[in-house]
């Protein structure tokens, strides 16, 4: 028994890896930033008084996060090309990605609201802000900064998630692999070069993250504690 | 509705109640604080002291009676929240500062978002409020590098500076050490000297009996006994004689 892998055959074919590679990080780029705003809002839906909200935002969640991806992603394809709506795959793949992170996201988020102390809210009650303006200043950040670790590891969890959109010919990161690997029959030569384009792409999104962090999160640049 | 002539109270309470539950909390509860008047609610833990202090900001609704705080009809469910709040500062026990922000945008957030006040004007004012407190230093710390006294100082300050007509204070040193209790007690004293309103829930019953124009001495949700600060070295009822009594009466 022996072992002989051929990469140049492989590596030969290195634009449409990073062709693959680059639209695999666009989905999750748009992705994210979808997902973020859906599952934030969600999140805020499942926390209000109104029964209906609360409800829908709840039955979204527990769906979501009891289906698998795949099935998910197909009943988007699907779904709107038997409605006679024709989308690019890309865009299909951004949907279904959206709302099963949003799904995710809000749980998380919830987590954040809820570990905002009483106190918080009151004490800017009592400067007389506006519900809109007390989520906006004093929750949404400091809920943000409480869960950012379990947050951009949801997204980053995501980003290898999308190779199932490899399904609908979605042209990502695993569907180029598929292409190459029957075209080379050089399978294992080629799923270990995506691996490790995997990890390079998950080390570049928690990188960004950590950038971002610095960002939002100016206290905790300057001071180093956890909020 | 403005009605607050110099003569109409700046806060008045009218036969309040409140119920948490079967629990009876505020049983009839009536005063009024007239402007520039200082006010203490003095009573043991659970005579209902703080929530009708809470009750004036309409952070606890009331089952009946009358509030009006500077004209506002507090009981009603229409009363304008934002309106009022405006008119009202208060301060918690916890001081509540936002822990993300530095104390310079702790005191410019309200004014800016609530009053639309221009961002260098309130930076200004927030000097100038931090200067009342004797915190000018930290304008650019974070609340988690202050000590509890200078937080609580510096959420004093953050009320301060939406320009409030009257200010609550729930037991604001309860949870300091007494060096710590000195300081913001003198800013305290420095605020009442300076003729502002307030109503103060405190345990401390010296600075009570130093700064207090008036005492509420309540007691299974009921205003027990109320006069001037001298009550409490000559109480008339035998509730408050224990209360004072029992070591409460710090020189």
């Amino acid at each position: 028994m022996s072992l002989q892998l051929d990469f140049p055959a492989v590596l030969e074919r290195w634009p449409s890896f990073l062709a693959g590679a680059v639209l695999t990080l666009e989905l999750a780029a748009f992705a994210t930033v979808l997902g973020a705003l859906l599952g934030t809002l969600a999140a805020v839906g499942r926390g209000t008084h109104n029964a209906l909200i609360s409800g829908a935002c709840k039955a979204y969640v527990e769906t979501i996060r009891n289906t698998p991806l795949l099935v998910q992603i197909f009943l988007v394809y699907f779904g709107l090309a038997s409605l006679g709506l024709k989308f690019s795959a890309f865009a299909v793949a951004v949907a279904a990605l959206t709302i099963n992170v949003g799904a995710y996201t809000a749980e998380i988020m919830r987590a954040g609201f809820e570990a905002i102390p009483r106190g918080q809210i009151e004490a800017a009650e009592g400067l007389a802000l506006s519900r809109l303006q007390i989520y906006w200043h004093i929750i949404l950040l400091p809920a943000v900064e409480k869960v950012y670790p379990a947050l951009t590891s949801q997204f980053v969890l995501l980003m290898l998630a999308s190779s199932v959109c490899s399904q609908i010919s979605a042209e990502e990161l695993t569907a180029v692999a598929n292409y190459i690997q029957s075209d080379t029959y050089r399978a294992f030569e080629t799923y270990i070069i995506v691996a490790v384009l995997y990890v390079i792409l998950s080390l570049v999104m928690r990188a960004g993250f950590w950038g971002l962090g610095l960002v939002l999160f100016p206290r905790r640049r300057r001071l180093g504690t956890p909020l | 509705m403005q009605q607050n002539t110099s003569s109409a109270p700046i806060v008045s309470l009218r036969n309040v109640q409140k119920s948490f539950g079967p629990l009876r909390v505020l049983d009839g509860v009536s005063f009024a604080v007239e402007r520039g008047e200082v006010l203490a609610l003095i009573g043991r833990s659970g005579s209902g002291k703080s929530t009708a202090l809470r009750c004036i900001d309409r952070f606890e609704k009331v089952d009946g009676g009358e509030i009006v705080v500077c004209g506002h009809r507090v009981d009603r469910p229409d009363v304008d929240l934002r309106a009022l709040r405006q008119d009202v500062g208060i301060v918690f026990q916890s001081y509540n500062l936002f822990p993300h922000l530095t104390i310079e945008q702790n005191i410019t957030l309200a004014p800016c978002a609530v009053k639309g006040m221009a961002t260098a004007r309130a930076k200004d004012l927030a000097r100038k409020v931090l200067a009342q407190v004797g915190l000018e230093e930290k304008l650019h710390a974070y609340p988690e590098q202050l000590s509890g006294g200078q937080q609580q100082r510096a959420a004093i300050a953050r009320s301060l500076a939406m320009q409030p007509k009257v200010m609550l204070f729930d037991e604001v040193t309860s949870a300091l050490d007494p060096e710590l209790t000195a300081e913001v007690l003198k800013v305290i004293e420095q605020l009442a000297a300076d003729g502002m309103t307030m109503v103060m829930v405190t345990h401390e019953m010296g600075f009570a009996k130093g700064i207090a124009d008036r005492i509420v001495f309540m007691h299974r949700g009921k205003v027990h006994e109320t006069g001037p600060a001298s009550i409490l070295t000559t109480p008339t009822t035998p509730e408050l004689t224990q209360f004072v009594g029992t070591g409460n009466l710090k020189s």
